[in-house]
């Protein structure tokens, strides 16, 4: 089943019939296993990634820092979900080293994303300090590079 | 005295060797115009990789040139290289190579193939090849002054080369049978009960074996099985290899040869003063591949896997009949269905649909009716071609 993820995380838009034929599966297989995948949430959502820097929209990106106080009992999941539910926040992952939480924010301005940390996240009761990066350029999301993919450099035909 | 431009001396064109002259163009390179001059053309004409050199390979090159890694390397080529090259080969395939005396790093695999040849055929000799195979093959031989002797292979066989069918090639002069699986241009690749009796025919007439393994690395839902590893093979078998399919690195200009010291020895002496030694830079690369590459060329052979089964299955679908290719990153379909030679499918189908295949006449005369089809390219992209392909066949499927 993996293999049939490793395939659709790379193209979403394969279709159980060519998985079925690059596996060497059945199709209702294929199938079956997305159906349940989908259901478990193992498959999360199909989505696309965009380069919004070539349709300039106002958009900007921020890297948030965050330093809590980890709960008795629950310790950073509380506070954790109280600032993920934000719907500027992108991401957010607990991670290890000098602060707790790494935020991907998102807002229509600088403007924006510094009203965000001000008024919502800096004031909560268990943060105890933030620090932000604002996105300067995307290179890489996802695995794909943005800018310059590399071009096949072929001759269309040799032995 | 030198003759001056206009009087009665030879043209340029009649300096050129008998044996340069007497060489066939190949049947690709006359294609090659033709596409050039058209556009929005699919290629699945091509013979590498669609992927780039993994970044590490690459990154470890162009670090050793920053280190001032430009220098002459041993005519052996690089020890580090030969060393884990030695271990490659013992750890995949259980067979042993001393790292000094039976390793030669070549400029790909195709000198090796020149060095093996000239390094064991004399005048006259004849070398057993399976037909159809690699272009280069057939001009090989005549260039070291051997005569090559096709044994044609079918596609019932799976275009393997069966040992009762070399036997009656067999004659006083035979020296060498030259055979390269996984195959370009069919994908065949041969299993060990059928490369085993080619080893025993080779001992019961004491013929050498020069085996080309550049696809060694690209066999699917089987293990790739190396004819020098085979009982008593060894002595009598000069192995080839590279790096070019296996880790995208066919620019690079990097491959090797096997062999008991003394073949390796003389094939060595007509490096030397040939080639002199492989590209260091080629060769650093090569070290980092068998470092650190074997994740990256994983990656490439599952892709590899899935394109072709859905290659395999389109053809099939439109109604060239494919066999299910076991290796390298070909698929040979039958055009019986469409009533033509193999050159004028190829012409017409990039004439009138824009997708390039390779006549499979272009490996020998058992190739006809044939054409080879690379899926080494992107899955829309061979998905594309296909569903042109298959237009193509409808409009002018012969049987209906």
């Amino acid at each position: 089943m993996e293999r049939i993820f490793e395939i659709l995380e790379n193209d979403a838009r394969t279709t159980p019939e060519q998985i079925s034929t690059m596996l060497g599966i059945p199709v209702a297989e294929v199938e079956k296993a997305i159906k349940e995948a989908e259901e478990k949430r193992t498959i999360l959502k199909y989505k696309t990634i965009i380069n919004w820097d070539k349709l300039n929209k106002e958009q900007v990106w921020a890297l948030i820092e965050v330093k809590v106080v980890p709960q008795r009992d629950v310790g950073f999941d509380t506070i954790a979900e109280h600032i993920y539910r934000f719907p500027e926040v992108i991401s957010a992952y607990l991670v290890s080293g000098t602060y707790d939480l790494s935020l991907l924010v998102q807002g229509k301005s600088m403007h924006d994303v510094a009203k965000f940390v001000s008024e919502k996240l800096s004031p909560l009761d268990k943060v105890q300090g933030t620090t932000t990066h604002f996105l300067l350029k995307r290179y890489k999301d996802d695995g794909e590079v943005l800018e310059f993919p590399e071009e096949i450099k072929r001759l269309p035909i040799t032995p | 005295m030198s003759k001056s431009g206009t009087g009665g001396g030879k043209n340029p064109r009649d300096f050129v060797s008998q044996k340069a002259d007497s060489l066939s163009p190949s049947g690709i390179r006359k294609f090659f115009d033709l596409i050039s001059t058209t556009e929005g053309v699919i290629s699945l004409g091509v013979g590498e990789p669609d992927f780039s050199t993994p970044w590490r390979i690459r990154e470890a090159a162009i670090h050793s040139i920053e280190k001032g890694y430009t220098m002459y390397t041993s005519n052996y080529g690089l020890p580090e290289l030969r060393q884990l090259l030695a271990q490659s080969l013992e750890r995949q395939y259980g067979v042993s190579y001393h790292p000094g005396q039976e390793l030669l790093i070549t400029c790909g695999v195709s000198e090796a193939l020149d060095l093996a040849l000239r390094a064991v055929v004399n005048p006259g000799e004849e070398v057993i090849i399976p037909d159809p195979c690699y272009v280069a093959y057939s001009p090989c031989i005549s260039l070291a002054g051997g005569i090559p002797v096709p044994v044609p292979t079918c596609v019932e066989t799976g275009f393997t080369i069966m040992a009762s069918e070399i036997e009656p090639k067999i004659t006083a002069k035979t020296k060498a049978i030259l055979i390269g699986y996984p195959a370009n241009p069919t994908g065949a690749v041969m299993t060990k009960e059928e490369l085993s009796q080619i080893a025993s025919l080779a001992e019961k007439h004491d013929l050498l074996v020069i085996s080309d393994e550049i696809y060694a690395g690209l066999v699917y839902e089987r293990e790739h099985i190396c004819f020098s590893s085979l009982p008593g093979a060894r002595e009598r078998t000069i192995l080839l290899g590279g790096f070019s399919k296996t880790y995208a690195m066919t620019g690079w200009r990097v491959g090797y040869a096997a062999a008991n010291g003394d073949i390796i020895e003389a094939m060595l002496k007509i490096h030397q003063y040939t080639a002199l030694c492989a590209p260091i830079t080629a060769q650093m690369a090569a070290v980092e591949a068998l470092k650190s590459g074997e994740a990256e060329a994983q990656k490439m052979l599952h892709e590899y896997d899935r394109r072709r089964r859905i290659m395999v299955k389109r053809l099939n679908d439109c109604g060239l009949a494919c066999l299910e290719p076991g290796g390298a990153f070909y698929a040979f379909p039958s055009i019986k269905i469409t009533g033509m030679r193999s050159e004028e499918f190829a012409r017409r189908l990039l004439k009138e649909e824009k997708v390039v295949v390779v006549p499979g006449s272009s490996f020998g005369q058992h190739g006809e009716g044939f054409c080879r089809c690379c899926y080494a390219a992107p899955l829309k992209e061979i998905e594309e071609a296909l569903k042109r392909i298959g237009n193509f066949v409808r409009r002018h499927n012969a049987t209906t």
